[in-house]
This record gives structure tokens, C-alpha cells and sequence, in this order.
């Protein structure tokens, strides 16, 4: 045990409604099998998968079916006792900085793997359907694998160093399967993109992570925040600094404008890998980052929550907007999940750390629900456009069910998981003041149910305009998808007001530190607003979405005049950045520094050779000395002497060389000693 | 184990490859199957040596020299024969020799043209001295010595088995062949930069003569550290820094390097990368900072300065390359890059940063050069843009591949990262004295250079291993992975990953000899 697990005891003991705190016993002790399973499955998969029945697919459910339950016996112990436990292996030194690996068990991370190991399970499960006949499975459940190992091993990090690299492991999963089909260019490209606009706002996580480590002398993220909390070392001086940098990374991960760009972009991966990482679990780091490092927002570095508050707001927003204009159903979903984090990392930003993870514990059920459904739904009309379906509600009645439920909970109606999250948020708002926060919150929550309403309405209703019969998806499928619905249904009862706040302790085990307000009852008002909003969307979305499956054809779909051709260009941002900065890079400016380099650089080195050839050529001929001309030989004129000495050299004499060049570098230097 | 502790075992490291090549010598060259058994047993035999020695070495004392001897050799000139090997060189000791092994397991499936196998190796062998002997030697006589033995074998290798294609000097109406081209040039940089450092050498002995006897003894010289200073150490550091900068090589002294690189055969583009690049940074580090620590803090500015222009030129390079093996080639000036901004960092995290990225870079681009030899070996070009789909035709190497470039690239988790982002740490806040915001510049450009290493390592792997294969390959049938590959580069992708988790193989060495040194040189 470390100061700071010191310091939270001290702090919990004083606390309210105190806990008592535990250590998690042997569970906790091992939990780092968590991490080093999924990594030992990622290399039997690669290895061995080819050769099993399917193709490998059977250890990467395997492995998760391991880490769900794991991650549930932790997360009841922590529920019954609450955990506190830190062990850190020292791998290297580098200075006086120690590299460690390491894991943590407490509320926040035990959410967490209950979160990614639920999810992993119930998706890598549905994957065995949905990718059968893939090809490459073998491939994909290896990076998958490779994914649940790389997220688990993030959370888990209890100092920085650890926590970039899995970090940056989850980014490298998303690229690899992204780019999954990759003899398209486009679905490689896109996975690119994932990698390079990450890669971008990791130059913010870490540097954030230099400015932290340095005042402490630590990487430990507990060391960190016990400095925090204590005010200790020249820490508050760099505080802003390092949040600000650590939210730019956050940034990159969770999808903020205007780093939200390669998340659209990303639905060219199989549905799956949506599913799980960029909706579920992935793109959540972010929120997961500004929740473990909250002690630091919370006070000392509470200037850094504006820019959050703001780039969450402008986010959900902006977002959800597109969302409205999308005609492909995974990409509704994806500006969905943009503007959800934006949701989440608002709330952070106004000091609503419970809300904030809350929803993301929702939105995982939901969501990775929602994408499941839309992924069922493409394996039956092979085809991600809304316009190529219709109708589906008959054929495809689980699918339809489960996808309603999905809709409902996103939209926030009562009392679904969605509802209570999304109004602890807009609660928050309300609280800390943030007024104009609250009012785009609440917009937003319209727009929300109103482009999920078009997508139901265009989805299942209507008549369908697809090619082929289509059919409910297998069993395999199916079930994940209903276990799903049941949580989105439930899963937001774990955090009422007034009733039972089991979630704000879970999470809170390491937030006891910081003040933070809890409503003891629901603020009525802003659930009126919050529900009005989400119903009005629902009604707005029937009338101009809804048909009839008789008059169908009747009308057109509906655009928005104004605002529709700048959400069609995506705000341009998409141009920007190409034509702005990608592709002057790679072309004009990497070809002149080429050209530089071989003809300004090279040029002078040329240049030189050319003249001194000169100079020796008129030496020899003009002055003729001897000794002049031996030296200048090995110099200027060893092109024309190779061949002979390639001639030498193949009879096997190159060692006379070597001794040559040893006698010769000591003839030099007694030469110089004599003459000097 | 006495004689090998007291300086036998490391003379055998240095010199069994140059026996080895002696019994090459005496060995017809029809005998093919000799060949490849001494040079094989000689480069194992020294493997062996180098990794026993690892077990041996007292990693509580790796800031002293171990190993060692100190025998009297040039007794006019006061030039002894002493060796030994600390913290900072056992890992780059240990690399040559594994390198070395590889390669010439690598060669026997994959001679190249001429075909010579006697002669390949012979060099090959020499080369093993030169290098080893490099990381070994504490007189600068004898540094001088194995530095430029190094040069001869290089060069007959890029110059006899190099790439025969006629090229166009860019800007003169000339042609020459590339190997000759590449050859010359690589010689002619190294030998101009070499003067001037063996000129810095010679002022060194002369000054020391002034506290004493005159001495080449580079312990003896930090000693006297503290006398040079003024524009006697200012331009003895100018003549190093020449030395050591080409050999790095520093922006704007590498445009020998995408040539040579480009031109050598296979085997000569492994080790040019993998070892003969460090013996300029490990002059930086073992010479020039210990002995003139003032000047190193003075021109540090300026390392940092051309370090950082190389990391954002060299990646900007790549991305302008059609040609895949000139684009691993430029890639090498960006990491090199961050190898010298650690250095110039002038800390315990910059330096143990530049040599784990030593470390790191050597079995990484060494990687990259065995798959692109193997891969234009086996299409009989290195064009992008009429590669592609490789993963379809060779899935095998092109998984290596894919493995190798997100190692290039820094991920972290593997070897290339711990360089890089320790580089970054350290120029965030360099030695007490030096600049700050101008160190924090270079590391945000640094961090901006990750992210261009990123794109032209992805791009590559996109021209290359995906999408489809062009037609041109349809109806060929290409051997994917052969056994005397495998067995090259398998202990390569195995240390890529165990250095990337556990680091301490190579810091666990360098750290306490690299604070040592940095104390010892700047103080407290």
C-alpha cells in the first residue's frame, strides 16, 4: 500500500457515509491474470487458431468468458466492501524515474473491467456468428483479442508510463481492425486516419505525463494525485498545464470535436469492433482518463475543466446534428457515440465525475447494443444504407425488439438505463449553474431521440427497398443482443436519487477526496425538461420519418435547408485537414525536402568531390608530384582503382587490408608525433 | 574464470571474428561448406563469449570497467592496449555480436552477387572486430584503430556486391553506377569526418601533456577533464563532433547514408544500421561528454538543434519515397534523431533514452533491412508503387513486416518505444543550465516527428502489404519465409518484444553507469 491508498483511507474514515474499505484479498492479488490472459490468447490465436474448428475464435471467447467473470467477482467484492489495492513491478530505471508495470483494483477500474469484460464476452460471442465465413476470422479474433488485452491493461495502470502504452495498444487494435477488409484502399485508409489523429492528441498525453511526472518524480498516478491532494512539491504550478495536455489526449481517444473525425470513419470495421471498441469500451479511455486523474480537475487544476466543458458541449452538439443527416446506420450510430462522450466529458468538465462515468456505463449497455442490432440487421440486407431497408420490423422481429429498447434507453425515456444517466448530467448543469450548458444538453437530448427515431422509422417500418429476403440472424446473435436489452432496460437502476446510489460508491472509492454533489432527491424540473425533449423528438421523428407501408411512396425524406449542406460536408472539417495539412504534407513539402536533400545537401557534396577530382586531375598532370599523387590516390581516384583492388580482394587477401589499415593508422600517428 | 575476467575473454570477443576471417583466408574458396562453418562457428563462438559475459558482469558496479586490461602497446607515443566494458557498451557489445550471427546465418541462403562466399564473410568478420573493438577500446589510439577498420570492409561491400543499376547524379550531367557512387561517398564522408577527429585526438594528447605524461588513456583523460576548457576544448569538440556527427549520421552530414544504405547488399545495409551508426552516438557518449563536459553542455543546444531538424527532415524524406528500401534508409536519419536529442539532453534519462534507442533501432531497422533484402530479392524490385497486396502473396513476411514498422514507428510496448518517448522526457527538462524553452521546443517537434514517422511507416505497409497484388505477380509463385530467414529473424522479433516489456535488459545496465558518468561530468 502506497501514501496515497493511505490517504484515501484517512479521507474515507471522515467520510459520510463511510466505507469500509478492503483489499480485495487474493482476487485482487490476481488480477493481473485480467490483462495477461486476453495476451496469452491473442498469441495461441495467432499460432494455433487456424487449426480449431473456429478458427480460433473459440479461445478469444473463451479468454473473455474468463475476464467477465474475473472482472464480476471483483466488482461484487468491491460492491460489498470497496477494494483499494495497488501492486507495481519495477521493470527498469531510467534516472531516478522507475518504469513499472503494474495494476490496480478499486471502484473505478472494477467498473470498468466489469464494463469491457461484459461487453467483450457478450460481443466476441455475436462476432462468432456475424463473422463466419470472414476472410480472415483467424486475423480478426487475434486483434480483437489483442483489443480486450490492450483496454484492460489501460485501465489497470496505476502509473502513466503503463497507462500510454495501453493506450496506444488499443489505438494499434483499432487501426489493425478498422483496415480489417483491407483490399479495399478505403477501409485501410480509414484505419490509418483512426491512427494518425490519435497519434496527434497522444502528443498531448505525453507531454501532460512529462509535466506531471517531473514535480513528483514519479510516473505513479497515485504519486501524482497524493501531490495533488497535498499540495506537495512545485506541482500546482504545472497542474493546468498537465490536465489541459491530458485532456488533448482524451481528446483524441474519446472522439472530441474537432478530433471526432475518425470516428465515423472507423465504421468501416467490421460491426463487432464498432460494437465494442468505438462504442462500448475504446473510446471511453478518454473519459476513463479524465475519471482516474479526476482529483487533479477537481480542484487544483479546476481552470482545465473549462476547455472540457466547452469541447464536451460543442461536441455533443455538433455531433448530434450530423447523426440526423446520415444515411448509413452505422454512421447515425457512430456521431451518436460521438455526441454521448461529448455527454460525458461535459459532465466531467462541470464537475459531475459520478454522472459522467455513469452514463458511460450506460451508454456501453445501449449502445454496444444499438450497434449489435445494426450489425444483425446489415448481415441480413448486405447493406449499411437505411435506403436499402425498410420493413424490417416483420422479418427480423428479436432484431426490431431489442433495437427499440436500444432507442428508448438512448433517447432517455423513463425509466430505461439512458434516462437516468442523461439526467444526472443534465441535473449537474443545472447544479453548478452552467445554464446555456444545460440548454444545448437539452437540445441535444432532442436531437438524440430524433435521429434515433428516423433510424427506427427507416429501418424497421415502412416496406423494404433492400435486395433478397431478409431473416432474423442466428441465435448466436440474437442472445447477446437480448442480454443487452435487458441491461439497457435496468442498467440505469443502479444510481437513482433518493433510492439507491450504489454506482456513486462504486466509482467513488477513490473520489472520496474531492467534494462533489449528490442530489438526495431527482431535480424535477430538469427531468420535465429532460423527457418533454426526448418525447418531442420521438413525435418529430414519427411524423416526417414514419410510412405507412401503403403510402410509402407518398413522400420524400426530409432535409433541413440551411444546416443540411454544411452537415453533408461534415463542417468541412474532413477537407480542412486533408487538403490543409495532410496533403500538402505528403506531397509538395516531403518532395522538396527530398529535393533539398539531393540536390542542395547532395549538391555541395558532389560539388565537392567534382573539384577536388579536378584539382588532383591538374595536380598530376601540371605540378606531377609524386608524393602529391600517391595521397590524392586513395582520396579522389579509388573509383577508377576499385575494380583492381575487387580483383585483389578475390583471391582472399582482404585481411591484408585490415592489417594495412592498422599499421597505416599507427605509421600516421608516429608521424605525427615525430613531426608534430 | 580468471583469465577470461582479466581481459582474455574480451580480447576474444574483439578478435575471434578477425581469426576467423584468417582462417578463411586459408581456406579454398571452392569449399563453400568451410566457409559458412568457420565463419558460423567463429561469430557464434563470440556470441557465446559476449552473452557469458553478460551473466558475468557486475551489474552493482556497471558504472566501473570490467573485463578489462591494460597492456602497454605504441610505447613511444604512451598508446596502450586497454579494453574493458561498462554499462554503456556491454549492450551494444552484446547487439554487435547477435547482429553479427544473424547476418551470417542470414547469407547462407542469400549470397549475394558476385558470388563469394569466402570473401562476403571474410569482410564480414573483419567487420566484427572493427565493431566490437569499437565498444571496447578506452585508448583513442586503439578507438581510432578499430573505428576506421571498420571503414574498409563497408566500403569493398557496398562497392563489389552493391546495386549495379546505373544512376544519375542529381544536378551534374553525370552517371555513375550506384555502388561505386554509394561506396565512394560513404568512404569519403567517413574519412573526412575521421581526420578531423583524429586531430581532436592528437590535441587531446598533447594538452594532457601538460598535467603530465602525455597520455591516450581515455579514463586518464576524464580525469583531467576539468583543464579543457576555452577555445582549445571549443574546437577539439568541433574536430569530435565531425567525427562522430557523420558516423551518427547528424543532419546535415547523412546524405552518404540513403546511398549507401540503398546501394549495400543485404547484410552490409543490417549492419551499417544496426551497429556502425552507434559508433558515432557511442563516441558522443563514452568520448566527447565525459572528457569535455563543458563544451558538451555549450554545443548542446546546437546537437538538439540538428537533432530535431533531423527527426522532421529525415521523416519527411520518407514520405517522398518511391523506393522501399531508401525509405527504412531515411528513416534511420529520424531515429538517429531522437537518439542525439537524448543525448544532448545531457541527463541520466536522455543518454540511458539514446542508448536503449541504440539498442532498439539496431534489431528494429537492422529487421527492416533483412525484409526489404528478402522482399526485392524475391519481386526483383523495391517500387512501391508496383508492390502491394504482399500480405496476400507472402502472408508470413508480411506480418513480420507489419510487426517491424509498428515497431519503427514507437509502439509503445515494444523495443523502438522506450527511446523515443524517454528522448522526449528527457529534453523536457534537460540538464540544470541548458535552455528549457528551446529543449521543450525540440521535444514538441520531436513528439510532432512520432507522429510523421507514424504516417510514412503506415503508408509503406499500405503500399506494400495491403490492398490487392498488382497482376503483374498473378501467375507467379513466390516462396514465402525460408528456414535460414526464419531462423535470422525470429531471435530479432523475440528481443523486439521482450526489450519493449521488460527494458531493464538493456537499462538495467546503462542507468548506473550512465548517472555515473553524467555526475561525474556535470555534477551533483
Amino acid at each position: 500500500m502506497n501514501t496515497f491508498t493511505n490517504l484515501v483511507l484517512a479521507a474515507a474514515e471522515e467520510a459520510e457515509h463511510s466505507i469500509e474499505y478492503g483489499d480485495g484479498g487474493i482476487f485482487a492479488e490476481w488480477a493481473w491474470l485480467l490483462v495477461i490472459v486476453p495476451f496469452v490468447a491473442f498469441v495461441a490465436i495467432v499460432f494455433f487458431g487456424k487449426r480449431l474448428p473456429r478458427q480460433g475464435g473459440e479461445i478469444a471467447v473463451g479468454a473473455m468468458a474468463f475476464v467477465f467473470i474475473y472482472a464480476a467477482i471483483l466488482f461484487v467484492i468491491n460492491t460489498v466492501e470497496g477494494v483499494v489495492f495497488e501492486h507495481s513491478v519495477e521493470v527498469a530505471r531510467i534516472g531516478s524515474f522507475a518504469i513499472e508495470w503494474g495494476w490496480v483494483v478499486d471502484g473505478l477500474s472494477s467498473m470498468m473491467y466489469l464494463v469491457i469484460g461484459l461487453l467483450a464476452f457478450l460481443i466476441f460471442t455475436y462476432a462468432l456468428g456475424y463473422m463466419e465465413g470472414d476472410v480472415r476470422p483467424t486475423w480478426f479474433f487475434a486483434a480483437f483479442t489483442l483489443f480486450a488485452g490492450s483496454m484492460l491493461l489501460l485501465v489497470s495502470a496505476p502509473n502513466l508510463i503503463q497507462l500510454i502504452v495501453g493506450w496506444e495498444g488499443v489505438g494499434l487494435a483499432s487501426y489493425l481492425l478498422i483496415g480489417h477488409w483491407w483490399e479495399d484502399k478505403e477501409n485501410s485508409s480509414a484505419g490509418m486516419k483512426a491512427f494518425y489523429v490519435n497519434k496527434v492528441a497522444d502528443i498531448g498525453l505525453v507531454i501532460g505525463a512529462f509535466v506531471l511526472a517531473i514535480p513528483v518524480g514519479s510516473f505513479r498516478i497515485s504519486d501524482v494525485l497524493d501531490a495533488v491532494v497535498g499540495n506537495s512539491g512545485d506541482i500546482e504550478a504545472v497542474a493546468f498545464w498537465g490536465a489541459a495536455l491530458l485532456f488533448i489526449g482524451a481528446m483524441g481517444k474519446s472522439a472530441q470535436f474537432p478530433l471526432h473525425v475518425w470516428l465515423p470513419d472507423a465504421m468501416a470495421g467490421p460491426t463487432p469492433v464498432s460494437a465494442l471498441m468505438h462504442a462500448a469500451t475504446m473510446v471511453t479511455a478518454g473519459v476513463y482518463l479524465l475519471g482516474r486523474m479526476y482529483p487533479l480537475y477537481a480542484e487544483m487544476a479546476a481552470e482545465a475543466r473549462v476547455p472540457v466543458l466547452i469541447i464536451g458541449t460543442i461536441t455533443l452538439i455538433i455531433a448530434g446534428l450530423l447523426a440526423v443527416v446520415q444515411d448509413d446506420i452505422k454512421k447515425v450510430l457512430a456521431y451518436s457515440t460521438v455526441s454521448q462522450l461529448g455527454y460525458m466529458v461535459a459532465a466531467m468538465g462541470a464537475g459531475a465525475y459520478t454522472a459522467g462515468l455513469f452514463h458511460l456505463w450506460t451508454h456501453a449497455f445501449f449502445k454496444g447494443l444499438l450497434f449489435l442490432g445494426a450489425g444483425s440487421v446489415i448481415h441480413s440486407v448486405h447493406s449499411n444504407n437505411m435506403s436499402d431497408m425498410g420493413g424490417l420490423r416483420k422479418p427480423m422481429p428479436v432484431t426490431f425488439g431489442t433495437f427499440v429498447a436500444g432507442t428508448l434507453a438512448l433517447a432517455g425515456i423513463f425509466p430505461l438505463a439512458g434516462f437516468f444517466s442523461k439526467d444526472e448530467i443534465l441535473a449537474a448543469f443545472n447544479y453548478e449553474g452552467y445554464t446555456a450548458v444545460l440548454v444545448i444538453g437539452v437540445v441535444g437530448a432532442f436531437v438524440t431521440a430524433f435521429y434515433m427515431a428516423r433510424t427506427v422509422f427507416l429501418t424497421f417500418y415502412g416496406t423494404y427497398k433492400g435486395h433478397g429476403r431478409p431473416h432474423e440472424s442466428p441465435r448466436v446473435m440474437t442472445m447477446p443482443m437480448v442480454v443487452l436489452a435487458g441491461l439497457a432496460v435496468v442498467g440505469g437502476w443502479v444510481n437513482i436519487p433518493g433510492l439507491y446510489t450504489g454506482f456513486t460508491d462504486w466509482v467513488g472509492t477513490r473520489a472520496q477526496t474531492f467534494a462533489e454533489h449528490h442530489a438526495e432527491s431527482f431535480d424535477w424540473p430538469v427531468v420535465a425538461i429532460g423527457l418533454t425533449a426526448a418525447f418531442l423528438g420521438i413525435v418529430a421523428g414519427y411524423f416526417l420519418y414514419y410510412r405507412d407501408e401503403e403510402t410509402q411512396q407518398a413522400r420524400d425524406s426530409f432535409r433541413i435547408p440551411l444546416l443540411w449542406p454544411l452537415l453533408e460536408h461534415k463542417y468541412y472539417l474532413d477537407d480542412l485537414y486533408m487538403n490543409g495539412i495532410v496533403t500538402p504534407i505528403k506531397g509538395p513539402i516531403a518532395r522538396f525536402v527530398d529535393w533539398t536533400n539531393s540536390y542542395v545537401l547532395d549538391g555541395i557534396v558532389n560539388a565537392a568531390g567534382f573539384v577536388t577530382r579536378a584539382l588532383a586531375r591538374f595536380v598530376y598532370q601540371d605540378l606531377d608530384q609524386r608524393g602529391i599523387d600517391l595521397a590524392l590516390n586513395g582520396v579522389a581516384y579509388s573509383t577508377d582503382d576499385l575494380a583492381g583492388r575487387t580483383r585483389l580482394l578475390q583471391t582472399g587477401k582482404v585481411q591484408q587490408y585490415a592489417g594495412a589499415t592498422v599499421i597505416g593508422a599507427v605509421l600516421l600517428v608516429i608521424g605525427f608525433v615525430v613531426f608534430g | 574464470m580468471g583469465w577470461f575476467d582479466n581481459g582474455w575473454g574480451l580480447s576474444l570477443i574483439v578478435f575471434l571474428p578477425l581469426a576467423g576471417a584468417i582462417g578463411l583466408l586459408l581456406t579454398p574458396r571452392k569449399n563453400e561448406a568451410a566457409v559458412k562453418a568457420i565463419s558460423l562457428l567463429f561469430t557464434v563462438a563470440t556470441l557465446v563469449l559476449a552473452v557469458l559475459m553478460a551473466f558475468r558482469f557486475d551489474f552493482g558496479n556497471a558504472n566501473e570497467f570490467q573485463f578489462g586490461t591494460s597492456l602497454t602497446w605504441i610505447e613511444s607515443i604512451n598508446s596502450g592496449y586497454h579494453i574493458g566494458v561498462d554499462g554503456i557498451s556491454l549492450p551494444l557489445l552484446v547487439l554487435s555480436a547477435f547482429v553479427t550471427v544473424l547476418s551470417v546465418i542470414y547469407s547462407f541462403n542469400h549470397w549475394p552477387e558476385p558470388h563469394n562466399p569466402k570473401g562476403f564473410m571474410g569482410l564480414t568478420l573483419v567487420l566484427a572486430t572493427g565493431m566490437n573493438g569499437t565498444f571496447v577500446a578506452l585508448d583513442l589510439v586503439l578507438f581510432f584503430v578499430f573505428f576506421e577498420l571498420v571503414l574498409l570492409p563497408m566500403y569493398f561491400m557496398i562497392g563489389i556486391w552493391g546495386d549495379k543499376a546505373i544512376m544519375k547524379i542529381p544536378g551534374f550531367n553525370r552517371e555513375a553506377e550506384t555502388r561505386l557512387y554509394a561506396a565512394i561517398k560513404f568512404f569519403l564522408f567517413t574519412l573526412f569526418g575521421s581526420a578531423f577527429m583524429l586531430l581532436g585526438f592528437l590535441a587531446l594528447y598533447f594538452k594532457s601533456g601538460e598535467y603530465g605524461t602525455r597520455t591516450f588513456d581515455i579514463p586518464a583523460l576524464i580525469e583531467l577533464a576539468p583543464n579543457f576548457t576555452g577555445t582549445f576544448a571549443f574546437l577539439v569538440f568541433a574536430a569530435l563532433f565531425l567525427g562522430f556527427a557523420v558516423k551518427v549520421p547528424m543532419w546535415p552530414l547523412h546524405t552518404w547514408l540513403p546511398d549507401a544504405h540503398t546501394a549495400a547488399p543485404t547484410v552490409g545495409s543490417v549492419l551499417l544500421a544496426a551497429i556502425l551508426l552507434k559508433l558515432g552516438s557511442y563516441g558522443f557518449i563514452r568520448i566527447s561528454i565525459p572528457i569535455l563536459p563543458e563544451m558538451a553542455k555549450q554545443w548542446a543546444p546546437a546537437i538538439a538543434i540538428l537533432a530535431v531538424i533531423g527527426i522532421i527532415y529525415g521523416s519527411l524524406a520518407c514520405l517522398a519515397q518511391t523506393d522501399m528500401k531508401r525509405l527504412i534508409a531515411f528513416s534511420s536519419v529520424g531515429h538517429m534523431g531522437f537518439v542525439m536529442l537524448g543525448i544532448a539532453t545531457m541527463t541520466p534519462v536522455g543518454i540511458n533514452a539514446a542508448i536503449i534507442g541504440m539498442v532498439a533501432h539496431g534489431v528494429i531497422t537492422g529487421l527492416l533491412f533483412f525484409l526489404a533484402g528478402s522482399m526485392s530479392h524475391r519481386y526483383h524490385t523495391r517500387d512501391m508503387a508496383r508492390l502491394g497486396g504482399n500480405m496476400k502473396i507472402m502472408p508470413i513476411m508480411g506480418g513480420i513486416l507489419g510487426f517491424t514498422a509498428m515497431a519503427s514507428l514507437g509502439l509503445p510496448g515494444l523495443a523502438g518505444f522506450w527511446g523515443e518517448f524517454m528522448a522526449l522526457f528527457g529534453a523536457y527538462s534537460p540538464l540544470a543550465g541548458l535552455n528549457t524553452t528551446l529543449f521543450r521546443t525540440a521535444m514538441v517537434l520531436g513528439a510532432i516527428g512520432t507522429v510523421l514517422t507514424a504516417g510514412y511507416m503506415l503508408w509503406m505497409l499500405q503500399k506494400v502489404n495491403l490492398g490487392e497484388p498488382s497482376e503483374e505477380w498473378g501467375d507467379q509463385h513466390f516462396h514465402d519465409v525460408d528456414p535460414y530467414e526464419m531462423t535470422a529473424w525470429v531471435p530479432l522479433v523475440v528481443a523486439i518484444v521482450v526489450i519493449g516489456v521488460f527494458p531493464r535488459l538493456v537499462l538495467g545496465a546503462t542507468n548506473d553507469a550512465v548517472v555515473s558518468l553524467v555526475t561525474k561530468a556535470f555534477g551533483g
